[in-house]
This record gives structure tokens, sequence and C-alpha cells, in this order.
């Protein structure tokens, strides 16, 4: 299990060669996150993060989904500070004997990791930053099937 | 004496990212007021605690929470991570 909250880019091709082979896994699920743009007017996210407590949830968030769905392996990766559009945000990458069990593990670790663990995002336009992201009700609401 | 730490917009609204505060507040409310009744700054930031979640510690908790015995207190919108 390896947890992950840096400024740098990560590689993603390279976080997952070789995962999962040394616990016998049968199926490995990635994901990955990117900034998007749905406006045309914005350059990139900047994210704010609380050091100490974020290492802290995402690591109880991952060794919950580890238990639960008995995972070989697991990775989560977030970034922060400011990132342009087009450039990964942060991945998950599970490793599992079958394929539901590691699908659903990263689906877990993604609606845990939306709404709780301590990052906040602020839009960054061209004329300058915008608004803070507010949080989802679908968010919150997405916690309840676990 | 409690180390109070604020986040994103509760950091921009009250103007610093940390401070030093002391206080005798028996629980996290009783610090909320004691802070809103100190300065409109305070009291802008937590006009509307439905918007507000606290740590205590760096573990996520609730304004009925005592603070006998707690550091750290953080103040931040609901997350926003992923």
């Amino acid at each position: 299990m390896r947890i992950s909250v840096q400024e740098a880019p990560f590689d993603l091709g390279a976080e997952i060669a070789g995962f999962g082979a040394a616990g016998n896994a049968g199926a490995v699920v990635t994901f990955s996150g990117i900034v998007r743009d749905d406006t045309g007017r914005m350059v990139a996210l900047e994210l704010e993060h609380y050091p100490g407590m974020t290492e802290k949830a995402l690591t109880r968030i991952a060794e919950e989904a580890m238990a639960r769905w008995s995972l070989a392996d697991c990775v989560v990766i977030h970034r922060y500070g400011r990132l342009a559009v087009g450039e990964p945000i942060m991945m998950v990458a599970t490793a599992a004997r079958h394929r539901k069990a590691a699908f659903e593990a990263a689906e877990f670790l993604m609606d845990y990791l939306k709404s709780r663990a301590p990052f906040w995002k602020r839009e960054i336009g061209v004329d300058g930053p915008g608004d803070w992201v507010d949080a989802k009700d679908t968010d919150e609401a997405a916690l309840n099937r676990w | 004496m409690v180390e109070v730490v604020y986040f994103a917009w509760l950091r921009e609204r009250i103007g610093v990212p940390r401070e030093r505060v002391e206080t005798g507040a028996a629980t996290v409310s009783d610090l909320v007021a004691e802070l809103s009744a100190r300065e409109p700054r305070y009291a802008a930031a937590f006009a509307d605690l439905a918007a507000v979640r606290v740590a205590l510690d760096q573990e996520l908790s609730d304004f009925d929470a005592p603070l006998a015995g707690v550091r750290e207190v953080a103040f931040f919108p609901p997350m926003t991570g992923g």
C-alpha cells in the first residue's frame, strides 16, 4: 500500500508496472482524475490541503479498502498546488484476486477521498483566481452506498 | 491555549492561516461564539456553520465536541478532493 501527497506530477504507467504481481492479484483497476475546463475560460486549478491530516485521512481510507476487499495492493496519489488544465490531479490503483473487488475498491476510494480527504479546489481563470469549488450534495450522498 | 488553523475561503475571510488563541471555551461551538464576538471578520467567516467543517487534532469532528486536551482546531469548508 502506498499513499503520496505531492506537488510533483506522477507517472501512471510507472506506478502500475508490476503492480499487484507480488500479491498474486488477478485484476488491477486504475483511475486517474484530470483537470478539465467546462467553461473554456479556465487555465488551472489550485489545490490546497491540510498537511498531516491529509496523509492520515488517505491512509485510513486506503487501509479500509485493503481490508474490506482483501486487496493485494493499493496506491493513492493526490497532488496539490497549481495544476494546469489537462494535468493529472490524482490516481488510485487497486489490485485484487478478481475484478469486482478491484473495481469496487477503486470506486470506494474515489468516493471517500472526494469528501473525506482535506483538499480544497479553486478555479484559476484567464482573468485570475476565481471561486472555490463547492462540494456537491451528490458526492456526500455517494458515501451512503458503502 | 489552542492552535487554530483555517483553510480555503475561511482562511481568506479571517486573514490568517493559523493563530494561537487564548480560550476557556468548553466546546467547538463556544470557541466559534468567542471568536465571532471578537471581530467582524470572524463573524463573517462563521455566519453559516452549515458550510463549515471542523477537525480536532487532525480528526474530523463536530461543533458539540469538547475542547479539553485538544491542541489544534481546524476550520474549513466541505472538502473537494478527487
